[in-house]
C-alpha cells in the first residue's frame, strides 16, 4: 500500500488561480473523496496529479518518491493512474484491446515486432479479469466507440484498474450515469476499497457517502475542510459552501 | 480456469485476414503480368511493372505511419533518393552486390529517418507536415549540389545490382520478380509488425495519444520507431528505381515524388497496407493510360482523385469493401 502525499501545490491560468496552496495526505489503502462545487478546480487538481498538468509550484509524492517532477507515463509507470471525466478511451479498439494495452504498458516490452498480440492469452486473460470486475467482461469484443456511456464509464474504470495502479485517481467515475447503472457500479467500487490508495472526485454524493473513509472539500481552489464523511456533513463551513445547496435541490 | 481460457480468445478481426486476401490477391495478379505481357508482345510492361512495385514498396513504407500512426510524412520521396543514390554511390566504389545495396540504403535511411523524426516528432498536424516537407527539401537540395555524382543532372549507373555475386537483375524479367519478392517479404513484414505489440501501440497512439500517456506509454519513441522502420523500407524502394532506371538523378527526392507516395496511399486506403500497393498501380496506370490520351493527363488525375476521395474515403478498399469483395470494420 502506498500513500499520497501532496504539499502547498499551485496552479494559475493567467490571473486565475485554479489551485490554491492544496495540501492533502492520503492514507495507504484509504478512499478519500473529494467534493467542490463547480469550477472548484477538482479535475484541475487530479491533473496536477497525474502529471498531466505541470504544477507551478508544490509537491506530490507517491509514498517515498517524489514524482512532482515525473511525465504522466513515468508516474503511472510508478502506480499512480488516473481515470477520466470525460471518456477518453481508443474509439477504433474493441474493450478488450483497450484493456489488453493498459496490461501490456506495464508488462514486458512493447518493442515486439512479429507475434501477434491478440494471440497473446496472458495480456487477454488479465484484461478480461479488469473487465470482470468493472462489470463489463460480456462486452470485451465490442468496439469501444459502440459502447454506451454507461459502459464507456466501466471501460474508463478497467483501462485504470488493468494498470495495477498503487494509488488510483478517478475523475468523477459516475459521470452522467443514472440510477441502477449508478448504483451497481458503486457496488463495483465498493468492492475494490482497500485494494489500492483511492482519490476520488465525484458529484453524486450518494456515492461519496457510501465508499469514502475521508472527504476533502475544494471550493475556489482550496481545501476549506477535510474529515470522516459525518464531520463534513455536519460542518456549517462546508454547508455554507457546498452542501446546503445541493440539499436544497434534493428538498 | 476454463472461464478464462474460453473469454481470452482473441477477437475475430476479419480486417485481418481481409488485408492479407487482397495482398495475396495482387501478388499473384503481379507474378502474372510478365509472361501476358510477352505473350502480348509487350515486354516493356516488365520494366513499367518494376517501377511500380518499387513504389508499391514506399507507399506501403509511408502507410505505415501514415495510416496507422498518423504521421503525414511529406518528405519520403527523400528515402526513395537515398536508396538511389546508395546504389550510385556504392556502384562508383564497385559495391554492385544487391544486400550491401539495401543495408546501405537502409543505413542512410535510418540516420536520415532519426535525426529528421526527432525533430518533426516534437510538432504535429499541418506542422508535421510541414517540417517533413522541409527536410525532405533539404535532402533534395544537398544531392542536387553533390557534383560528384552529377548533382542536378544525376549520374547513369554503369550496370544493374548483383544478387550473391551472379547477376540476376540483368534481365528485366530477373529485376521484375526479384523487386517481387521484396515487396511480398517486405508486405508480410509490415503486416506482422502492425498486429504485433508495437503496432497495437502505434495504432493507439493514432486513436488518442492523451490515453495511452495515462496508461504509462509515452508515444515519442514509439512513432520514432516506426518513422525509422517506415524510412528504411522506402530506402529499399530507391534501391529498386535506381536498377530499373538504371540512372540515379535528385528527381527521385523532389516534393513531387513525396506528394505522388501520398495520393497512392490516400487512393489506396488510408490504413491498410495492401491498399497503397493497389494504390500504387492505379496511380502509375492511369498516369500511362492518360498520358496516351492527352498531354494533361494530370488534370484527369486530379478530377479521378477529387470524385475517388469524395466518394470513396477509404480509397479503393473502401469501393470493394462497399461491393462486399473485401470485409472491414468499417
Amino acid at each position: 500500500m502506498t500513500s499520497l502525499t501532496v504539499t502547498g501545490l499551485n496552479k494559475s491560468f493567467g490571473a486565475l488561480k485554479v489551485t490554491d496552496d492544496v495540501s492533502l495526505s492520503v492514507e495507504p489503502g484509504e478512499f478519500h473523496a473529494i467534493i467542490g462545487p463547480n469550477g472548484a478546480g477538482k479535475t484541475t487538481l487530479i491533473s496536477q496529479l497525474s502529471g498531466q498538468l505541470r504544477s507551478d509550484s508544490g509537491a506530490v509524492r507517491l509514498g517515498d518518491h517524489d514524482v512532482s517532477r515525473l511525465s504522466m507515463p513515468e508516474r503511472v509507470r510508478l502506480g499512480l493512474a488516473r481515470s477520466f471525466q470525460i471518456t477518453s478511451v481508443l474509439p477504433g479498439f474493441t474493450a478488450l484491446e483497450n484493456v489488453a494495452l493498459a496490461v501490456q504498458a506495464r508488462d514486458g516490452s512493447s518493442y515486439r515486432f512479429f507475434g501477434r498480440v491478440s494471440d497473446e492469452s496472458p495480456l487477454n486473460g488479465e484484461a478480461m479479469t479488469a473487465l470482470r470486475e468493472a462489470g463489463l467482461d460480456r462486452r470485451a469484443h465490442v468496439l469501444a466507440k459502440s459502447l454506451s456511456h454507461g459502459e464507456h464509464r466501466r471501460l474508463e474504470l478497467a483501462i485504470a484498474l488493468a494498470t495495477r495502479p498503487k494509488v488510483l485517481l478517478l475523475d468523477e467515475p459516475l459521470a452522467g450515469v443514472g440510477g441502477e447503472d449508478a448504483e451497481a457500479f458503486i457496488e463495483n467500487l465498493r468492492k475494490l476499497k482497500g485494494r489500492f490508495t483511492m482519490v476520488l472526485i465525484e458529484h453524486d454524493m450518494d456515492a461519496v457517502f457510501a465508499l469514502a473513509d475521508r472527504v476533502s472539500v475544494l471550493v475556489y481552489g482550496r481545501i476549506i475542510a477535510t474529515g470522516a464523511p459525518e464531520e463534513i456533513r455536519n460542518d456549517p463551513e462546508v454547508r455554507a459552501a457546498y452542501l446546503g445547496e445541493e440539499e436544497g435541490e434534493a428538498a | 480456469m476454463t472461464e478464462l481460457t474460453a473469454t481470452a480468445t482473441p477477437a475475430n478481426r476479419p480486417a485481418l485476414s481481409g488485408r492479407v486476401k487482397a495482398a495475396l490477391v495482387l501478388f499473384v495478379l503481379f507474378a502474372l503480368m510478365p509472361p501476358v505481357a510477352s505473350a502480348l508482345d509487350d515486354p516493356f510492361y516488365v520494366l513499367i511493372g518494376t517501377r511500380i512495385i518499387a513504389y508499391a514498396i514506399a507507399a506501403m513504407a509511408l502507410d505505415l505511419i501514415l495510416g496507422y500512426g498518423a504521421m503525414v510524412s511529406f518528405g519520403h520521396a527523400a528515402y526513395l533518393g537515398f536508396g538511389t543514390y546508395a546504389v550510385a554511390i556504392l556502384s562508383r566504389h564497385g559495391i554492385n552486390d544487391l544486400f550491401l545495396q539495401i543495408v546501405f540504403a537502409m543505413g542512410i535511411s535510418a540516420v536520415f529517418a532519426f535525426v529528421t523524426g526527432a525533430i518533426s516528432l516534437r510538432t504535429r498536424g499541418v506542422y508535421f507536415i510541414m517540417i517533413t516537407l522541409a527536410f525532405g527539401q533539404m535532402a533534395f537540395f544537398f544531392f542536387i549540389s553533390l557534383s560528384a555524382y552529377g548533382g542536378d543532372d544525376g549520374v547513369a549507373l554503369a550496370q544493374r545490382s548483383t544478387v550473391l555475386g551472379m547477376d540476376l537483375l540483368e534481365t528485366n524479367f530477373g529485376l521484375y520478380y526479384v523487386s517481387l519478392a521484396l515487396l511480398i517479404g517486405l508486405f508480410f513484414l509490415c503486416h506482422r509488425i502492425v498486429g504485433s505489440r508495437f503496432g497495437r501501440v502505434l495504432t493507439g497512439v493514432r486513436e488518442n495519444p492523451t490515453r495511452m500517456e495515462a496508461i504509462g506509454f509515452s508515444p515519442f519513441r514509439y512513432q520514432l520507431t516506426a518513422f525509422i522502420i517506415s524510412g528504411c523500407i522506402t530506402g529499399v524502394a530507391g534501391v529498386i528505381l535506381a536498377n530499373q532506371a538504371q540512372f540515379v538523378s535528385p528527381a527521385f527526392m523532389s516534393w513531387h515524388k513525396s506528394g505522388e507516395l501520398i495520393v497512392m496511399v490516400v487512393l489506396g486506403g488510408v490504413g491498410t497496407l495492401a491498399g497503397p500497393i493497389a494504390g500504387a498501380v492505379a496511380a502509375l496506370m492511369l498516369e500511362e493510360w492518360l498520358g496516351h490520351f492527352s498531354d494533361n493527363w494530370k488534370l484527369y488525375f486530379g478530377i479521378f482523385l477529387v470524385l475517388m476521395v469524395l466518394f470513396s474515403p477509404h480509397g479503393i478498399t473502401g469501393v470493394l469493401r462497399k461491393m462486399g469483395l473485401v470485409r472491414g470494420q468499417e
